[in-house]
C-alpha cells in the first residue's frame, strides 16, 4: 500500500510545482513529474507478486502472470506525453524569443 | 449490428491530415481543397448515419474481437442517438469553418500546416465521440488537444503564445487527472470498456475510491469544458486563435471533448447519485451566472463571445444536472427527459450560433482590422451581410423567437419549473436577459454607432467563401428551431435522451444481449 501512497504524493508534488513555480521550464518539469507518477501508478496496478511475463506455456500452465494491459497503456501514454512535452517546450522557446524571459510574472499581456 | 462506416469517420480525417501535409509540399495551393473534400465527405457520412440510423444504434469492433461470455474484449466504436448528433455538429461546423478559412487564412504563411492540424483535430474529436472504451477516449482526447494547442498558437505573436501556454499547462493537468482516474477505474473494475465498467460498478465492485474517480473525472473533463472554477484558459485561448479556429473551439471542441464525455460517463458509466447530481447542477448554474457577468464588461469582441460560451455551456450542464437529480430521486422521469432534451438541444443550437458569431467577429477583424468594440461603428452600411447574419446569431443566443435559442431555453426553463427548481428557472431567465443586454451592446457599437462611422468609410464586405459560410450558418440557426416541433423532436432529439436515460440499453448494444 505504501507504494501507492508514494505515487499519489508524487502526483501532488507535481501539481504543487505547477501551481507555485514561476519559471516556465520548472513548470514543464513539474508537469513531467505528474505525468510520470501516472505512469508509475498504472505500472504498479499491473504488478502481481511473483508474476512472470504473460507468455502462456502449455507444458507448464499454472503460473502467476502480471497483467499486460496496464503496460500497454503506459507505452501509449508515454508516447502521448512525449508529444505534449515537445509541444510545450517549443512554445516556451518561442516565448523566450518574444519576451526575453522565462518568468511567468513578466508574461501578462492578456487580462480581464 | 456491425457498421463498416464507423471507422471511416476517424480514418478519413487522419488520412486527410497526413496526405495534406505530404502533397501540399509538392503542389502549393492544394491543401485547402483537400481539407474541404475531407470535411465534405465526413459531413455526408455523418448525416447519412443520422438519417439512416434513426433510433437504432450500431457498433463496430476493431479487429473483429467479439465479446466472450458477454464480456467485451477489444476496442468498440459505438454510434447511437447522442453521438450521432455530436458527430453532425463536428462535421457541419468543421466544413463551414474550412470554407471560411479559404479566404481568411490567405493572410497567414504555411497554410498546409493549418489544414493538416485542422483535419487532425477533427479526427481526434470524432474518435472521442465514437469510442466506447475509456482509455481510447483519453488517446483521442490528446490528439485533438495537441492539435488545438498548435492551432491556438498559429499566429506566433506575444498574445497567441501566452494564450497557448495557459491552455497547454491547464490542458496537461486535466489530461493527467483523467489518466489517473483511468488507473483507479482499472484498479477497481479490472476493465476499460464503459459498458463493462458500468456492470462491474453496479455489481458492488465500487471500492473505496469511487468518489475519488468521479471527482477526478469531473475535474479533468470540466477543465476541458471550461466549467466555471476551471475556466481561466478559455477566454485567452478562444480569443487569440484565428477566427475559424475560435469557431471550432467554442462551437465544437468544448462540447465534443468536454460536455459530451461528462454526460456520457455520468449517465452511462456511473450510477447516478444525488450528491454528484447536485454538484453538477451547482457547477452548471454557477458557470451560467458568473460567465455572463464576466462577459458584459468586455470590450474585446472575441473575449466577450468566449465568456458567453462559458455561460451557455452552463445552461447545458445545469439542465443535464436537473435531469440527474430527478432520476436519482426516482420520480417524474418524463420531466427528467424534458430537461435532458432541453440540454442536448441547447448544445446543438450553441454550436450553430456561437460558430456564426465567431465567424462574424473574424469578418469584422478581416475588414476593419480591429477587435475593440469602441473602434468599430457604422459597419451596418459597409458590411450588410455580416451585419444581418450577426443580428440573427445575436437574437438566437439571447433567446428571441423564432430563432433556435428561444426554444431550447424555453424547454430548459419549463423543465426546471415543472421539476420545482424555481430558483434555477428564475436564474436561467435572468441570465438570458443579461445576455440580451450584452449583445445589444455588441450590435450597437459594432454596426450602428454613427459617431465612429466617418472613420470607417472605406471598409468593404468580406470575400464570397466567408459570406457563404456565414449565411449558411444563419439559415441553420433558423432551421434548427424546427427541431422543437413535436414530430421532428421525437425522431432527432429523443433517441439521444433515451440512450442517456436508459442505462441497460447502452450496455446491451455492446455485449449483444
Amino acid at each position: 500500500m505504501t507504494v501507492y501512497w508514494l505515487c499519489f504524493i508524487l502526483f501532488l508534488t507535481g501539481l504543487y510545482g505547477v501551481i507555485t513555480r514561476r519559471n516556465l521550464i520548472k513548470i514543464a518539469i513539474s508537469l513531467s513529474v505528474m505525468e510520470f507518477s501516472c505512469f508509475l501508478f498504472l505500472a504498479l496496478i499491473g504488478y502481481t507478486e511473483g508474476g512472470v511475463a504473460p507468455i502462456v506455456d502449455m507444458a507448464d500452465p499454472v503460473k502467476t502472470y502480471v497483467d499486460p494491459l496496464p503496460q500497454a497503456m503506459v507505452l501509449t501514454a508515454i508516447v502521448i506525453g512525449l508529444a505534449t512535452t515537445a509541444m510545450l517546450m517549443a512554445v516556451i522557446i518561442r516565448i523566450y524569443r518574444k519576451y526575453g524571459t522565462f518568468d511567468i510574472r513578466e508574461i501578462k499581456n492578456l487580462r480581464g | 449490428m456491425m457498421n463498416p462506416l464507423l471507422p471511416l469517420l476517424v480514418a478519413i480525417p487522419l488520412a486527410g491530415a497526413f496526405l495534406t501535409m505530404i502533397i501540399g509540399r509538392f503542389i502549393p495551393g492544394i491543401p485547402r481543397y483537400m481539407a474541404l473534400a475531407t470535411l465534405l465527405l465526413l459531413t455526408f457520412i455523418s448525416i447519412w448515419l443520422l438519417v439512416e440510423g434513426g433510433t437504432a444504434s450500431s457498433v463496430y469492433t476493431m479487429g473483429g474481437w467479439e465479446p466472450v461470455d458477454g464480456v467485451p474484449i477489444g476496442l468498440y466504436l459505438i454510434h447511437d442517438g447522442f453521438s450521432a448528433l455530436v458527430l453532425c455538429i463536428i462535421s457541419v461546423i468543421g466544413l463551414l469553418s474550412v470554407t471560411y478559412s479559404i479566404s481568411y487564412m490567405a493572410r497567414y504563411t504555411s497554410e498546409n500546416y493549418f489544414y493538416s492540424l485542422f483535419c487532425l483535430m477533427i479526427a481526434g474529436m470524432n474518435g472521442v465521440v465514437l469510442s466506447g472504451d475509456i482509455f481510447n477516449i483519453f488517446v483521442f482526447l490528446e490528439i485533438s488537444a495537441i492539435s488545438s494547442y498548435a492551432l491556438v498558437a498559429f499566429g506566433v505573436e506575444k498574445n497567441e503564445l501566452e494564450a497557448t501556454l495557459k491552455y497547454q499547462v491547464l490542458g496537461a493537468v486535466a489530461s493527467f487527472m483523467v489518466l489517473f482516474a483511468i488507473g483507479f477505474i482499472y484498479w477497481s473494475a479490472k476493465t476499460l470498456n464503459i459498458a463493462d465498467i458500468r456492470t462491474a460498478f453496479s455489481e458492488g465492485g465500487q471500492g473505496n475510491n469511487y468518489i475519488l474517480i468521479q471527482i477526478l473525472l469531473l475535474t479533468g473533463f470540466g477543465l476541458k469544458a471550461a466549467i466555471i472554477p476551471f475556466h481561466a484558459w478559455l477566454p485567452d485561448a478562444h480569443s487569440s486563435a484565428p477566427s475559424p479556429i475560435s469557431a471550432m473551439l467554442s462551437g465544437v471542441l468544448i462540447k465534443a471533448v468536454g460536455i459530451y464525455v461528462i454526460l456520457r460517463l455520468f449517465f452511462n458509466m456511473f450510477e447516478i447519485t444525488e450528491g454528484m447530481a447536485i454538484l453538477i447542477t451547482t457547477l452548471g448554474a454557477l458557470s451560467m451566472a458568473v460567465g455572463v457577468f464576466l462577459a458584459i464588461g468586455q470590450w474585446d469582441l472575441k473575449r466577450l463571445l468566449a465568456y458567453h460560451s462559458i455561460s451557455q455551456m452552463g445552461y447545458v450542464i445545469m439542465s443535464a444536472g436537473i435531469g440527474m437529480i430527478l432520476m436519482a430521486r426516482g420520480l417524474r422521469s418524463e420531466i427528467a427527459a424534458l430537461a435532458i432534451t432541453g440540454g442536448i438541444f441547447h448544445m446543438l443550437n450553441h454550436a450553430a450560433f456561437k460558430g456564426l458569431l465567431f465567424l462574424n467577429a473574424g469578418a469584422i477583424e478581416y475588414s476593419a482590422g480591429t477587435r475593440d468594440l469602441r473602434q468599430m461603428g457604422g459597419l451596418a452600411k459597409s458590411m450588410p451581410f455580416t451585419s444581418s447574419t450577426s443580428l440573427a446569431a445575436s437574437l438566437s443566443i439571447s433567446g428571441i423567437p423564432p430563432f433556435n435559442g428561444f426554444f431550447s431555453k424555453l424547454i430548459i426553463i419549463v423543465a426546471a419549473v415543472m421539476g420545482r427548481f424555481y430558483f434555477l428557472a428564475a436564474l436561467a431567465a435572468i441570465v438570458s436577459i443579461i445576455t440580451l443586454a450584452s449583445f445589444m451592446k455588441f450590435q450597437r457599437y459594432a454596426f450602428y454607432n454613427k459617431e465612429q462611422a466617418k472613420f470607417n468609410k472605406e471598409i468593404r464586405e468580406v470575400p464570397v467563401p466567408m459570406l457563404l459560410s456565414m449565411i449558411t450558418l444563419a439559415v441553420i440557426c433558423l432551421l434548427l428551431s424546427l427541431l422543437a416541433l413535436p414530430g421532428i423532436r421525437e425522431t432527432v432529439l429523443s433517441p439521444a435522451t433515451d440512450i442517456l436515460m436508459d442505462q441497460a440499453k447502452y450496455s446491451s448494444q455492446i455485449t449483444g444481449m
